[in-house]
């Protein structure tokens, strides 16, 4: 079996599953986002009166953090209300961050776990060795009933890389290039593990962006083998017994795939279609209106790191505008310590309260009609940040940087290469 | 649940995301009736304009991907879709549409052999989806059992009320 069924496998009590079974799994983690007050309505609406395992249960209030309406002000409230009167206790209000990046920054992912919550990037969780996926609001409410939910055992498709990342290249150019390659339906309903020594070297900060993105190729879910650098990461973080499941060695994938990463240059997705994937160079010069660096993908530390790095002692572009929004309070104070915020801020950056803020075009920096926008973030569908006639390209953080620099387009490798020789 | 679907046909392309059905900006409303009339909006503005109830939805491939949102399965049912048909899904989308009791039916090429406009009839339990006005049949993949138990229950709602019903009077 692989990692993944055995992780299936222990939640539905079964010795063994295989693809295409349903399963009735035990959920380790239910999470509920603010988008989502229908979740409690359903709840109600199914006979629900105590939620069945309040302690698997986080509410995390962050995609109008903090609330810009008086509906979502109320939407808000009534989710604190029910956390209170239901004895929930990891209740995230508004001053905590993107759910993903929380939940992870509180220790509350770990290898081997089911992990489901209301939001389509759950994926990013296999990131550390567990399964992680998203649901609807009903769904979510099923489990608030009964502390299960049913799943289908997916397909495994495994996508190995080899060779090394050029400098400025990152992991969000690699699967740019590779969900550019197969199309955003590609892994619908599959599950999609990542493997190869390019893996191995890379940060737990851009293995979640790696995985976190396999939501825009329609997968269920994202597995990395948890390794020395996972259980590094999570040591004094989560306080369980680490456990990670191992795939069998005659473990036999629905279908493999290769790639050299070390041919890939950082690549944009072009308006509107995150598949619709060219390299960068061939975009060099277009104006950019704003330059936004955030998200679950793409707003960690390391991601504000290099766009400090890139942006310190130097100013954005004076027809650009860069706003910030780290993924979350924990990266926040990290990017404070390092001086990254300053450097950004000095730079001429606005910086955004931790959450997902313009990603969905909600609020806190959406765009007008006609304004084009390079975005760290992971969607640039019509009207994802803003107005339908809006143009988003999705780049890594250190082409956002580069962007905003510049005021148009720019190849951030040429910028970091310089800096490197500035250095040595 | 109605087993045989009959109605127009509203045709859509490949990877109509959630989006484009639903638009971030109406997030925040909480009823099925607001909810509503903002379907199809950020690809058709005049969508609810045109669309009776009992009309049938026909999709490209991935259709409803990106967010989780439900609110894109809540705002295709408050206007009263008897049901999509696409070439596949996007999984969250299914399993939305499946637990809100829309009937949602898997048809390679459906969205080549209807034009908007057209009658359908779909035949949810045998899988069969007839083209009435240019007289094509097609077929589709059968719906898995768990699938077929919360539409036939009218939706997921329904069914674990009966099952937590049967929880609680046992306890008793
Ligand atoms: S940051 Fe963007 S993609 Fe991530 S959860 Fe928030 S809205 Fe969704």
């Amino acid at each position: 079996m692989h990692a993944i069924e055995k992780i299936l496998a222990r939640a539905s009590g079964k010795d063994s599953v295989r693809a295409g079974e349903i399963v009735n799994c035990r959920v380790d983690l239910a999470e509920v986002n603010d988008l989502y007050p229908q979740t409690i309505h359903s709840f109600y609406e199914m006979g629900g009166r105590r939620v069945h395992s309040p302690d698997r249960i986080t509410f995390i209030l962050d995609h109008y953090a903090p609330a810009s309406s008086i509906q979502q002000a109320e939407n808000q409230k009534f989710m604190r209300e029910f956390c209170r009167e239901q004895g929930i206790e990891l209740l995230f209000d508004v001053n905590s961050g993107v759910c993903h990046q929380v939940m992870v920054d509180h220790g509350l992912v770990y290898p081997g776990m089911v992990l489901i919550a209301t939001d389509s990037h759950t994926t990013t969780h296999g990131a550390l060795g567990a399964f992680g996926t998203g649901v609807g609001a009903t769904d979510l409410a099923v489990i608030l009933a009964t502390g299960h939910l049913w799943l289908r055992v997916p397909e495994i498709l495994r996508i190995h890389l080899t060779g090394r990342l050029s400098v400025g290249v990152y992991a969000k150019d690699v699967i740019l290039h590779i969900i550019g390659r197969l199309g955003a339906d590609y892994a619908i309903y599959k599950a999609v593990e990542f493997t190869g020594p390019v893996v191995k070297e890379l940060s737990v900060s851009e293995r979640m962006a790696l995985c976190n993105m396999t939501t825009e190729m329609g997968a269920k879910c994202a597995y990395i083998q948890p390794d020395q650098v996972t259980l590094g990461f999570l040591k004094g973080k989560v306080k369980r017994n680490l456990e990670p499941v191992e795939t069998d060695p005659d473990f036999q994938y629905a279908e493999e795939l290769f790639f050299d990463v070390s041919a890939i240059p950082p690549q944009l997705a072009v308006p509107s279609s995150v598949d619709n994937v060219r390299p960068l160079s061939e975009l060099v010069g277009t104006p950019v209106h704003q330059a936004y660096l955030g998200s679950c993908t793409g707003g960690r530390a390391e991601d504000l790191a290099v766009a400090a790095r890139i942006l310190k002692g130097r100013r954005v572009h004076k027809d650009t505008r860069l706003v910030v929004v780290p993924a979350s309070r924990d990266v926040f104070l990290e990017a404070l310590q390092r001086g990254d915020v300053a450097a950004l801020v000095e730079a001429g950056a606005t910086f955004v309260t931790p959450g997902c803020a313009a990603c969905l075009g909600t609020h806190e920096g959406i765009l007008a009609a006609g304004e084009v926008c390079i975005a760290s973030t992971n969607r640039n569908f019509p009207g994802r940040m803003g107005h339908t006639q809006s143009a988003v390209y999705l780049g890594s953080p250190a082409a956002v940087a580069a962007a905003a620099l510049n005021g148009r387009i720019t190849d951030p490798c040429e910028i970091l290469a310089e800096l490197e020789r500035k250095e040595s | 649940m109605k087993r045989i679907l009959e109605g127009r046909a509203h045709v859509f392309g490949n990877n109509l995301d959630t989006d484009q059905i639903y638009p971030g900006q109406y997030l925040e409303l909480v009823t099925a009736e607001e909810i509503g009339r903002h379907a199809m909006e950020g690809v058709d503005p005049r969508f609810v304009k045109n669309f009776r109830p009992g009309d049938i939805i026909v999709g490209g491939t991935n259709f409803g991907c990106g967010s989780s949102r439900e609110h894109a399965a809540i705002a295709l049912r408050a206007v009263g879709a008897g049901g999509i048909v696409a070439e596949s899904f996007a999984r969250i989308f299914y399993r939305n549409a499946v637990n809100l009791g829309l009937p949602v039916l898997v048809c390679p090429g459906v969205s080549r052999r209807v034009s908007s406009g057209d009658r359908l009839v779909v035949d949810l339990e045998k899988g069969r989806v007839r083209n009435a006005t240019t007289g094509v049949e097609m077929e589709a993949e059968p719906l898995t059992e768990v699938v077929f138990e919360i539409l036939e229950s009218g939706g997921i709602k329904p069914l674990v009320k009966r099952q937590l019903a049967a929880l609680h009077a046992q306890s008793r």
